[in-house]
């Protein structure tokens, strides 16, 4: 079958039903998108599918053909996921860093919707997203900080 | 087996390797746990780094490279898990050595500790045993950078010096970047410790300033940084395994057809059996290798195991709570005696007592278990997150039956290890199961189903405190019974009493100023595999003892943060040998005693900066709590909102700290900041039960942790100064989380009435419970 994986397509063989996460993990090596559950609890497997935030260990690839994918790998593409790439930086977000790329799918996808998000904004977006070393207050700094900057740039 | 179990310093003990060593250490002829191997005596204890196997290493040749080109290479030998230990470590390289840290890569170090020193990342401990040898190793390269300038230059190498990655002749302006002396600096003799000169203070560019970035964080935000779970060759097969759900079983038999022929599956098989020369062994199980992880995870649904559950499958965590309940309110083996408590509790004007229980927590790393592995030729690399690379590399090699030259452990970056991945079973999972598969490449995934059911888990706790009060309410009489099983099992399935070093962990060493106590520690055994979880004992401990004292304070209507500190009592250094703790976490008594001025210090400047004694109305609150561990000193005052259905939300926690010097106070204050979050979240969700010797949660839907909607909106993290970089360090990554929890529950209890003595919390504050 064939993937469009950030903006390039991609041909697979798979058996339709594998999740999309082994797809990109095992068979494209595309190791960005991160496991953490399997069951859409921790979204750490999070890519954007037709810019919407999803949790691609529960989706089966079958579903994402004829779809735009976004991964960890390409986000850095659009102004919104350079941003959040800056900031999470400058800000020294990441503790182990293995959420990161699951955070940062999920405010990319928030930011592209709610260029401005509240604080309220950012629990809805951001509240599937678990980080056990518990980066939540700087990950929170971080989307401001982006937001602001692409508002800027805009 | 008490005193093997005593001296295993098993908190901080990493494998039996390390158990043979501090046996050792405590000298005299004594019988190993299991019988086989007598160890003698040694000579005068040796603490700090040089306690560790091992040791450490500060040779320039083996951590510093300087290109050509000028770009210098660090080795960084400690595992990255969060806590900064890459760029710290070399940070400290690179300051010695006047490089321009622009100018610096870092490569992580295999598994080899002969070469590098002790790698074993656990301990709270990488930076305060390696600063004093990473500094002397920059040292030693700057000043070989010198004198490769000098002689360059023909001029004496008193008249030179580095600066910023050039050595510079003032006299004649002249000047050399490091790269144009990397060949003739690397020819020359590595100066001895006793010739070097170490910067001064006020000359560090990097340390103590907080101003470089993290050395992966450009990889990790753009999906290029490489786990464990991570390695990827176009060859591999993925494995899952079926685990025995007891510990101690066994698969009686299997079938595996129906699996064999699920779509993508390569081979279905039975674990080899445990090999008696390993430390940490793979549990019995059924793999199933397929062509994906995904493949492989629903080709384990059609696996029809037939399990002998073995000697734990009655284990219920509620019966074994009963049990331990009853433990705690008998006798049990002294561990610290001073004074007369018996007399004192009898003449005691008032006496209170209370019960807490801490359940297991699974650590419930973002990156599950997960390794790599292949071999060829009869050698083997392997590819995994590991806080014990030698352990990795020396347990692989047993279970290879090849020796350990023959076995290659590269380190990859940590998802998270919170002690879970000190103990790389996954990583001889993988290499059994690439032996199966004539040596191809094998990567080992645990779903996280298999996390949180096989995990090394927290141990569970029954904390019994009585204290009796004088005519004049000072505490006179303090007794104290921690029943936990410990993770000398590990090591010794028998062991029934906590080893030294968990003692040691704010039970025995507690320093307050109190004539009568005694502390005792009941028998208990472990149903279940029992291991280090980020701060360990301190977790139960401090959970009772801060939360005792705020019911004293309560039960005397007298303001927590004054009685707290009446009960530390005024400034002074205590020797933990006076507080029969011989373990002081591995360091020199003299070079660490208990400051209670340190302890003291915290408390005020938490109190301080949190506006302590303010006013809320109800359903507010604050709650204090205060705790030494890992030779440092930490404060909290957390802050809680609390509905009318008792859902707790925390606006705001402070945390003052007091670790002495700081490398990089920038990952000092995101560790502080994660202890809160993981220190929150374990005291208001984390949990994991038993029945019929089956851990009940599966995933974290049933094992919770803690979110964005209900982190704190704001922690404060106020660093205590430091007089001098003469001071030794304390730990980091771990003493910021024992005073979270009970610090919440003293909140809950001034903003409700309502004392917690069980955790998690879960709905405890709601009013109707």
């Amino acid at each position: 079958m064939d993937l469009k994986i950030n903006d390039h397509t991609v041909t697979v063989a798979a058996d339709p039903d594998l999740p999309l996460l082994w797809v990109l993990r095992d068979l494209l090596g595309m190791t960005g998108t991160k496991f953490g559950c399997g069951m859409a609890l921790c979204g750490a497997c999070t890519v954007l599918i037709d810019g919407q935030a999803l949790r691609s260990c529960v989706m089966p690839v079958s579903q994402a053909v004829g779809k735009s994918i976004t991964t960890i790998e390409g986000i850095g593409a659009s102004p919104v996921g350079a941003a959040l790439q800056g900031a999470w930086q400058e800000i020294n977000v990441p503790q182990c860093g293995y959420c990161q790329a699951g955070q940062i799918m999920s405010a990319a996808a928030l930011l592209q919707a709610k260029p401005q998000p509240s604080d309220a904004d950012i629990d809805a977006a951001m509240s599937g997203n678990i980080c056990r070393c518990g980066t939540y207050t700087r990950i929170r700094s971080a989307i401001k900080q982006a937001a602001d900057h692409v508002g800027v740039t805009k | 087996m008490n005193a093997a179990a005593d001296a295993i310093g098993a908190a901080e003990a990493l494998s039996r390797r390390e158990f043979l060593r501090r046996l050792q250490a405590m000298g005299g002829l004594l019988l190993v746990a299991d019988g086989l191997r007598i160890v003698k005596a040694a000579d005068a204890p040796k603490y700090g780094a040089e306690a560790m196997e091992h040791g450490t290493v500060d040779d320039p040749l083996v951590f510093v490279m300087v290109g050509d080109d000028g770009w210098i290479t660090i080795i960084a030998h400690r595992s990255e898990m969060g806590q900064g230990v890459r760029t710290g470590m070399p940070l400290i390289v690179a300051d010695e050595m006047e490089a321009d840290w622009s100018r610096v890569r870092v490569q992580q170090a295999a598994a080899d500790e002969i070469k590098y020193g002790n790698q074993d990342t656990d301990g709270s401990r990488s930076t305060r045993h390696f600063i004093d040898p990473m500094r002397r190793c920059g040292a030693a390269a700057r000043m070989m950078l010198e004198q490769a300038a000098a002689l360059s230059w023909n001029v004496p190498v008193a008249e030179v010096h580095a600066l910023n990655h050039e050595v510079l002749h003032d006299r004649t302006r002249r000047k050399l970047d490091y790269g144009a002396l990397a060949k003739r600096a690397a020819k020359l003799k590595v100066p001895p410790s006793s010739a070097l000169r170490l910067k001064k203070a006020e000359q560090f560019r990097y340390v103590g300033k907080g101003n470089v970035a993290l050395i992966d964080g450009h990889d990790i935000v753009t999906g290029q940084a490489r786990y464990g779970i991570d390695p990827w060759f176009k060859d591999m097969s993925f494995a899952v395994i079926a685990r025995s759900p007891v510990l101690g079983g066994t698969v009686k038999q299997f079938d595996g057809k129906i699996a064999a022929a699920a779509p993508g599956v390569l081979k279905v098989m039975q674990m080899p059996a445990p090999v008696a020369k390993a430390t940490f062994h793979p549990l019995a199980g059924v793999a199933v290798i397929a062509d994906s992880t995904g493949a492989a995870i629903a080709a384990r649904k059609l696996l029809k195991i037939d399990w002998d559950d073995g000697a734990n499958g009655n284990y219920d965590s509620d019966a074994y709570r009963a049990s331990m309940q009853e433990s705690a309110h008998k006798p049990g083996k002294v561990v610290r005696e001073s004074g007369n408590i018996d007399t004192a509790l009898k003449a005691a004007a008032k006496t209170i007592e209370a019960e807490y229980y801490i359940p297991h927590i699974a650590h419930a790393t973002m990156e599950p278990p997960c390794a790599v592995a292949r071999i060829v030729a009869g050698k083997c690399e392997v590819w995994a997150p590991t806080q014990a690379p030698q352990a990795t590399r020396e347990d692989v090699a047993n279970y290879l039956g090849i020796s350990a030259d023959n076995v290659t452990v590269h380190v990859t970056l940590l998802g998270g290890g919170f002690g879970r991945k000190s103990k790389p079973d996954f990583a001889t999972e993988a290499a059994l199961l690439s032996q199966a598969l004539d040596g191809r490449p094998v990567k080992v995934t645990w779903t996280r189903e298999d996390d949180l059911h096989h995990d090394y888990l927290h141990t569970v706790s029954v904390e019994y405190l009585k204290a009796g009060m004088d005519a004049n309410g000072k505490v006179s009489a303090w007794l104290h019974r921690s029943v936990a099983p410990s993770l000398a099992t590990l090591f010794n399935p028998k062991a029934d009493h906590e080893s030294g070093g968990e003692l040691g962990m704010g039970f025995i060493n507690m320093p307050y100023d109190i004539p009568n106590l005694r502390m005792e520690n009941p028998e208990a055994s472990a149903h279940c595999r029992i291991g280090w979880f980020r701060s360990v004992s301190n977790i139960p401990h401090a959970f009772a003892v801060q939360s005792f004292v705020a019911e004293l304070a309560a039960s005397d209507n007298r303001d927590h943060r004054d009685y707290l500190l009446e009960l530390i009592g005024p400034a002074r250094k205590i020797d933990p040998n006076s507080l029969q703790d011989k373990w002081n976490h591995g360091e020199s008594p003299q070079r660490y005693p208990v400051d209670t001025g340190r302890l003291r210090g915290v408390v005020e400047k938490v109190t301080q900066e949190a506006g302590w004694g303010k006013k809320f109305a109800r359903g507010r609150g604050q709650g204090l709590a205060a705790h030494y561990s890992f030779v440092s000193y930490a404060a909290a005052v957390v802050e809680v909102d609390i509905d009318e259905l008792g859902r707790i939300s925390v606006p705001r926690v402070d945390v003052a700290f007091d670790c002495g010097p700081q490398v990089n106070p920038e990952r000092i204050r995101s560790q502080l900041e994660g202890a809160v979050i993981m220190g929150l979240s374990l005291a208001m969700f984390g949990e994991i039960t038993f029945k019929n010797g089956r851990a009940q949660q599966d995933n974290f839907h049933q094992y919770r942790v803690m979110r964005m909607n209900e982190a704190p909106g704001d922690i404060r993290v106020h660093l205590m100064p430091f007089a001098n970089w003469t001071m030794p360090l304390g730990g980091v990554g771990e003493p910021g989380i024992p005073p979270i929890a009970p610090a919440l529950c003293n909140a809950v209890f001034a903003a409700t009435g309502k004392r917690i003595r069980r955790l998690p919390i879960k709905d405890q504050a709601s009013r109707s419970t």
